[in-house]
C-alpha cells in the first residue's frame, strides 16, 4: 500500500560525480557546515562550557523546570487533539464529494501561512479584555487570556494543519477501494478505520504527529502574545530562553536551549527514518 | 462509506472554534476602525519603514535561499557522496529547531566576540542588531522550503530528455539551463515564494539577533508587538490585518504556481 517517493519512477538516478560535481559537493559541505551544523555545535559547547554540574543546575532551576513541564504538558494536550482533527478532516475530504470542499481544504491550510505574531493577535481579539468574547467570559468568571488555556488554544491553531496535510495526499492516492471492500463485507465505520485505513496511513500519521509536536514545543511568537510570560506560571521553554537571555544568564539560556535542540535532532532523525518507510503522501 | 456526519461535524466544529471565529474576531476589530483610520495607521511613516525593512530583508533571504536551495537539491539528487544522508537530514533542522533556539545560537555566533563575529567585526561587517542580522535569521529559518519543493521534481526529470539533448551535442550547462531548469521552474518559484512568505512572518529568531531598535531593526511583527504593549489595539489589529493579507496573497500565488506545475507535468507526459 505504501508508495515510497524515493523509488517511485525516478529516472535520473544519482551518479558518481565528475570534477564539476565534486566542486559543487565541496561547496555543499562547507556551506552546510557553516550554516546548518555550526549552530548545533555552538549550543552544545555553550551549554556545557561550565561543566556538567553547572549544566544540571541550570536545567533544574525551578523556573526552567516549570517551563519544561508546561511545554511538555502543552504537547500532550495539543498533539492528540490535532491527530483526531487531522484524521477526521482527511477522511472527510478524501472519501466524500460535497459542495465547498475546495474552500474547506483552503481553510484547513490557513494557519500554516499565518505568521506567529498574527496568530497570537487574533486570539487576543477573541478572548482578550478588548476582544469579542473576553468581556462576556470575564463576567462569568472565566479567564483565558494569559493563562495556560490561551497557550493550548493558540498552539492548536498554529499546528492544526500538520497531520491533515500529510494524510490528505496519501489517502487521495490510495483511494477508497479497500474501505469499500470492507464495507461490503459488513464492517462498520470504526472497524473499517481501525483495521483497514489506519494500517495504511500509520506512518504518515506518525510523521504528521512528529512535525506537529516539533512545532508545538518550539512555538515562540504566537505563545509570547497570549501567554503573558508569567515566570513559573505561563512561561513555556522557548519563552524561558528569551527571558534568561535578556537577564544575561547566557549559560542558563543555552542549557534550556540544549534540551530543545536535542529534541530537534531526535525529530529529524525520526523524520528521516519515517521517510525511508515511505510515510509521506506528498511527492 | 460511513462516517460522513461524524467527520463533517468534527471538522466544521473544530475549524469554526480554532480557525474561523478567532480570525473573524480580529477582522471585526479592524473593520470597526473605519477606512480613514485604517489607512492612516497602515500608511504611517513608522509602518512604511517596517514594511520596507521586512520585505527587503525577506526578498534578500529568499534570493539567497533560492540559490543555496537549488545547490543543495541538485547535489542531493544528482550525486552519490559520503555524508549525503547526514546533509539531507540537516536540511530539516531549521524546521525542527525552535526559532528561539535558532535565534539564540545565531546571535551568539555573530556577536562581536562570537565564532563568526570576531572575523566579521574587524571587516566592518555588523550583523547583530543590524539589518544583516534580520536577513541571517530569515535565511536560516527558511532554508528547507526551496530544497524540499525542488527535490521531488528534480528526481522525476525524465532521463530521455537529457539523453536527447546530449546526443544533439548540448553542453552540460546547456542541458541544465535549457532542459532541466525549465522543468523545475514552477517548483523553484513556489519554493522561493514560500520562503519569502515565511521570512516575512519570522519573529522568534529575528528578535534575538536584531533586538528591538525602533526604525533600525523594527520588522512588522515587532511593530505589532510594540503597539500591543502600548495597548494600542486599533493599530495592532490594522497592522496584523496587513500581514494577514500578505500571507493570503502568498498562499494564493503558491496555489496558482502549483496549478501551473500540474499543467506542466501533464504536458511533459
Amino acid at each position: 500500500m505504501q508508495t515510497n517517493p524515493a523509488d517511485a519512477s525516478r529516472a535520473g538516478s544519482p551518479t558518481r560525480p565528475g570534477r564539476a560535481g565534486w566542486g559543487l559537493i565541496a561547496l555543499t559541505y562547507v556551506s552546510s557546515a557553516l550554516i546548518l551544523a555550526m549552530p548545533l555545535v555552538l549550543i552544545v559547547t555553550m551549554a556545557f562550557r561550565n561543566g556538567l554540574d553547572a549544566y544540571l543546575a541550570n536545567i533544574l532551576a525551578p523556573d526552567t523546570l516549570h517551563a519544561i513541564f508546561l511545554t511538555v504538558l502543552t504537547a500532550i494536550v495539543v498533539v492528540p487533539i490535532n491527530i483526531v482533527f487531522g484524521v477526521c478532516a482527511a477522511w472527510l475530504v478524501t472519501r466524500y464529494d460535497f459542495p465547498g470542499k475546495r474552500l474547506l481544504i483552503t481553510i484547513i491550510e490557513i494557519p500554516f501561512s499565518i505568521s506567529p505574531i498574527v496568530a497570537g493577535v487574533i486570539y487576543l481579539f477573541l478572548y482578550g479584555g478588548q476582544g469579542l468574547l473576553g468581556p462576556v467570559l470575564a463576567d462569568n468568571g472565566i479567564k483565558i487570556m494569559f493563562t495556560v488555556w490561551a497557550i493550548f488554544l493558540v498552539s492548536l491553531f498554529v499546528t492544526s494543519p500538520f497531520v491533515a496535510r500529510e494524510l490528505i495526499p496519501l489517502m487521495q492516492q490510495q483511494g477508497g477501494e479497500d474501505e469499500e471492500a470492507a464495507l461490503s463485507l459488513g464492517a462498520n465505520g470504526f472497524q473499517i478505520f481501525w483495521n483497514v485505513t489506519l494500517p495504511n496511513i500509520k506512518w504518515a500519521l506518525l510523521y504528521g504527529a512528529l512535525l506537529c509536536n516539533a512545532r508545538v514545543i518550539g512555538e515562540f511568537g504566537a505563545v509570547s502574545v497570549v501567554s503573558g510570560a508569567i515566570r513559573g506560571q505561563t512561561n513555556t521553554l522557548p519563552l524561558q530562553i528569551e527571558l534568561l537571555f535578556n537577564d544575561f544568564n547566557v549559560s542558563g539560556a543555552f542549557a534550556a536551549a540544549s534540551t530543545l535542540a536535542a529534541l530537534a535532532v531526535l525529530t529529524i532523525v525520526l523524520k528521516a527514518a519515517l521517510e525511508r518507510v515511505g510515510a509521506t503522501g506528498r511527492r | 462509506m460511513p462516517g460522513f456526519g461524524l467527520t463533517m461535524g468534527v471538522t466544521l466544529l473544530y475549524l469554526a472554534v480554532i480557525v474561523v471565529i478567532p480570525l473573524a474576531a480580529m477582522l471585526l476589530k479592524t473593520t470597526s476602525l473605519g477606512l480613514e483610520d485604517f489607512w492612516r495607521i497602515i500608511s504611517s511613516g513608522r509602518a512604511q519603514a517596517a514594511y520596507w525593512l521586512t520585505f527587503s530583508s525577506a526578498a534578500v533571504a529568499a534570493l539567497f535561499n533560492s540559490v543555496f536551495g537549488l545547490l543543495l537539491a541538485w547535489v542531493l539528487v544528482r550525486y552519490e557522496f559520503p555524508g549525503k544522508r547526514l546533509i539531507d537530514a540537516l536540511v530539516d533542522l531549521p524546521f525542527a529547531l525552535p526559532t528561539a533556539v535558532a535565534g539564540l545560537a545565531l546571535v551568539t555566533l555573530f556577536a562581536p566576540e562570537g565564532w563568526y563575529g570576531q572575523y566579521l567585526e574587524p571587516l566592518g561587517i555588523k550583523v547583530s542588531y543590524a539589518q544583516l542580522g534580520i536577513i541571517v535569521a530569515m535565511i536560516f529559518t527558511s532554508i528547507p522550503f526551496v530544497v524540499r519543493t525542488i527535490q521531488p521534481v528534480l528526481e522525476d526529470v525524465p532521463e530521455d530528455v537529457e539523453e536527447a539533448a546530449r546526443t544533439l551535442g548540448a553542453t552540460r550547462w546547456q542541458i541544465f539551463s535549457r532542459v532541466i531548469f525549465p522543468l523545475i521552474l514552477p517548483a523553484f518559484t513556489a519554493g522561493s515564494v514560500l520562503c519569502f512568505a515565511r521570512a516575512i512572518g519570522e519573529y522568534g529568531a529575528v528578535v534575538f539577533i536584531a533586538g528591538n531598535l525602533p526604525g533600525l531593526t523594527e520588522i512588522v511583527s515587532l511593530l505589532i508587538v510594540i503597539r500591543l504593549e502600548e495597548l494600542n489595539y486599533p493599530a495592532t489589529a490594522a497592522l496584523a490585518t496587513v500581514l494577514l493579507a500578505v500571507a493570503f496573497s502568498a498562499l494564493l500565488v503558491t496555489n496558482l504556481i502549483q496549478a501551473w506545475q500540474l499543467r506542466y507535468a501533464d504536458k511533459s507526459r
